[in-house]
């Protein structure tokens, strides 16, 4: 695909990521490729999912971009945030620079499980006020706490809940107390991980409207879900991650309407889900350790054929050499 | 017949978390059981699976109420649940490789003789090939994790499943791959299923019919602190 981007015109994206690539050396000599050539760009106001099921690699690219990757990794390609001030190429960035301009302050991170997240023996008003007092300087004790009182209202979490550790919070809370710090440095980019499992749908529902609320206009939101029901409520586009590679990149109005996905793969997992055919896709993903050499998922595709032994390139917005055209094949939702 | 009578059940009984709830499942009957998180939802179905002892009411399994809970309760009636939980990681226990853990109920009542060939149905059954089974917990996915604990509830062929939020934490692949097993292995056994979960979606299209927390009896609003 191109570096071009469907979003505001003229706008600069937030952030701009090409050809990233994930490699984990493991013992043996073997290599584990987590994320293979992922290019995509985030515009200011934009909401991105990136959808796929566990394993595929997901959360080992959110890792990449905040510089949080174990020592045995191995990245290539660019990912370029040009948020705020400075343009910093987040692959190179030294930890020392990752720490003082981008972690909370350019890049607020929603974590997958905010209970393991948040300090354990520490109450959440304490949490909050070390934050806002590293992020903003704020350093007065009166000011602090109003500052905290603030930070904690902008994701709608109880001020009377303030006091509590983190294991005296429902999961819907702690999520919240864990929203209320990423919020906390005013970042243009927002990371959620994952930010509704093992919610209830109204709370998966109010989570992700509080989300999408922070954005405004100028902020953008890079969120990671296998929830597809919460990427539909409200993703501006869609990615579909396979095997560590962005094998389908579209609007989402387009993806979960009509015509709806064009790669087989993204077909399949929307219609698993209940509201739709509940019927599975074949087999399993394949381990990321032992990729096959073409499409990864040929082997549980319907259309594989003798050319998809070679890996397919993202163009026009899917990678698969049989993809599903809008006329010639019927939705069987 | 599951019988639960007016069960109150919690951890602390000045506040208990279930007060007062009824539900029946039919033998081959798949109930589903609505509400949404922190109602007790999940408590009454420990209760079910006589995994957690009320404070007040009876369940009553085939007109035989039961008396003892947990490792009390005799073995043939704590053997007639196959139980499912939210997390796998936290029901499954770390040393084990999956083909031990798919075996252990087998190991525990002293049926090891059946463990090769009741492992290897079942493990094809929910789609774990011979190199997943000799891998250890943290070396496999949730949805892979939770497969192996499918298999581990079914490998004693029990009458009735509780499913407490079973595909909570799975993608909508994985949760149709798991409740079509499930499905399956009831066609075939006649068994009886709770199905627990907040998912309405999910539960109406699973079970022949599914009850909203709020329509048994029980009180929903004290809100979770836990």
């Amino acid at each position: 695909m191109t570096a071009t981007h469907p979003g505001p015109a003229g706008s600069r994206p937030v952030l701009s990521v090409r050809g990233l690539s994930v490699r984990f050396r493991m013992p043996g000599g073997r290599s584990v490729a987590a994320v293979t050539d992922v290019t995509f760009a985030m515009a200011p106001g934009e909401c991105l999912a990136l959808v796929g099921e566990s394993g595929c690699g997901k959360s080992v690219l959110a890792s990449a971009l905040l510089g949080l990757l174990p020592g045995n990794a191995q990245t290539a390609g660019r990912a370029l945030l040009a948020a705020g001030s400075a343009e910093t190429e987040l692959l190179t960035a030294s930890e020392a620079e990752l720490a003082r301009s981008v972690r909370g302050r350019r890049i607020g991170l929603v974590p997958q499980s905010p209970a393991a997240h948040l300090t354990p023996v520490r109450t959440v008003r304490s949490q909050l006020e070390e934050t806002v007092k590293e992020l903003t300087g704020i350093t007065r004790r009166a000011e602090l706490r109003a500052a905290a009182e603030r930070a904690a209202g902008r994701a709608a979490f109880p001020p009377d809940h303030l006091d509590r550790h983190p294991h005296q919070l429902s999961g819907g809370l702690a999520q919240r107390a864990a929203t209320a710090l990423a919020l906390v440095g005013d970042a243009p980019l927002l990371l959620a991980d994952e930010p509704t499992t093992g919610l209830d749908r109204p709370l998966v529902d109010r989570t992700v409207d509080e989300l999408k609320r922070h954005l405004g206009g100028d902020r953008a939101l890079l969120m990671i879900t296998h929830d597809l029901e919460a990427a539909e409520r409200i993703a501006d586009r869609v990615a579909v991650m396979y095997a560590g590679r962005i094998v389908e990149l579209t609007d989402a109005p387009r993806f979960f309407g009509a015509p709806g996905p064009r790669h087989p793969y993204a077909r399949g997992l929307l219609d698993a889900l209940p509201g739709r055919a509940f019927a599975p896709l074949p087999g399993m993903p394949p381990e990321l350790g032992a990729l096959p050499d073409g499409c990864a998922f040929a082997a549980r595709c319907d259309r594989a054929t003798a050319t998809c032994t070679t890996v397919p390139e993202l163009h026009d917005g899917v990678a698969c050499h049989h993809q599903v055209t809008a006329g010639k094949d019927a939705r069987h939702a | 017949m599951l019988e639960l009578c007016d069960i109150t059940a919690g951890y602390d009984r000045r506040t208990p978390v279930v007060r007062g709830i009824s539900l029946t499942v039919a033998p081959g009957e798949a109930v589903g059981l609505l509400g949404p998180s922190g109602c007790g939802k999940s408590t009454l179905a420990r209760v079910a699976a006589l995994l957690h002892r009320p404070d007040a009411g009876t369940v009553i399994l085939d007109g035989e109420p039961a008396r003892r809970w947990r490792h009390r309760a005799p073995r043939d009636l704590r053997t007639a649940f196959g139980v499912l939980f939210q997390q796998p990681r936290l029901s499954a226990d770390p040393r084990l490789r999956l083909a031990e853990l798919i075996a252990e109920p087998l190991r525990a009542t002293g049926r090891r003789r059946e463990i090769p060939a009741r492992v290897g149905e079942l493990a094809d059954r929910v789609g774990l090939g011979p190199e997943l089974l000799a891998r250890r917990p943290h070396e496999v996915s949730d949805g892979q994790l939770q497969r192996a604990c499918l298999a581990r509830a079914l490998v004693l062929r029990p009458p009735w499943l509780i499913c407490d939020e079973m595909t909570a934490m799975l993608d909508a692949s994985t949760t149709a791959a798991l409740v079509a097993v499930v499905e399956s292995y009831r066609r075939e056994s006649g068994a009886g299923l709770l199905a627990v979960g907040h998912d309405r979606t999910l539960l109406t299209r699973w079970c022949d019919r599914t009850v909203r927390w709020a329509e048994l009896g029980g009180s929903a609003e004290r809100p979770r602190t836990r």
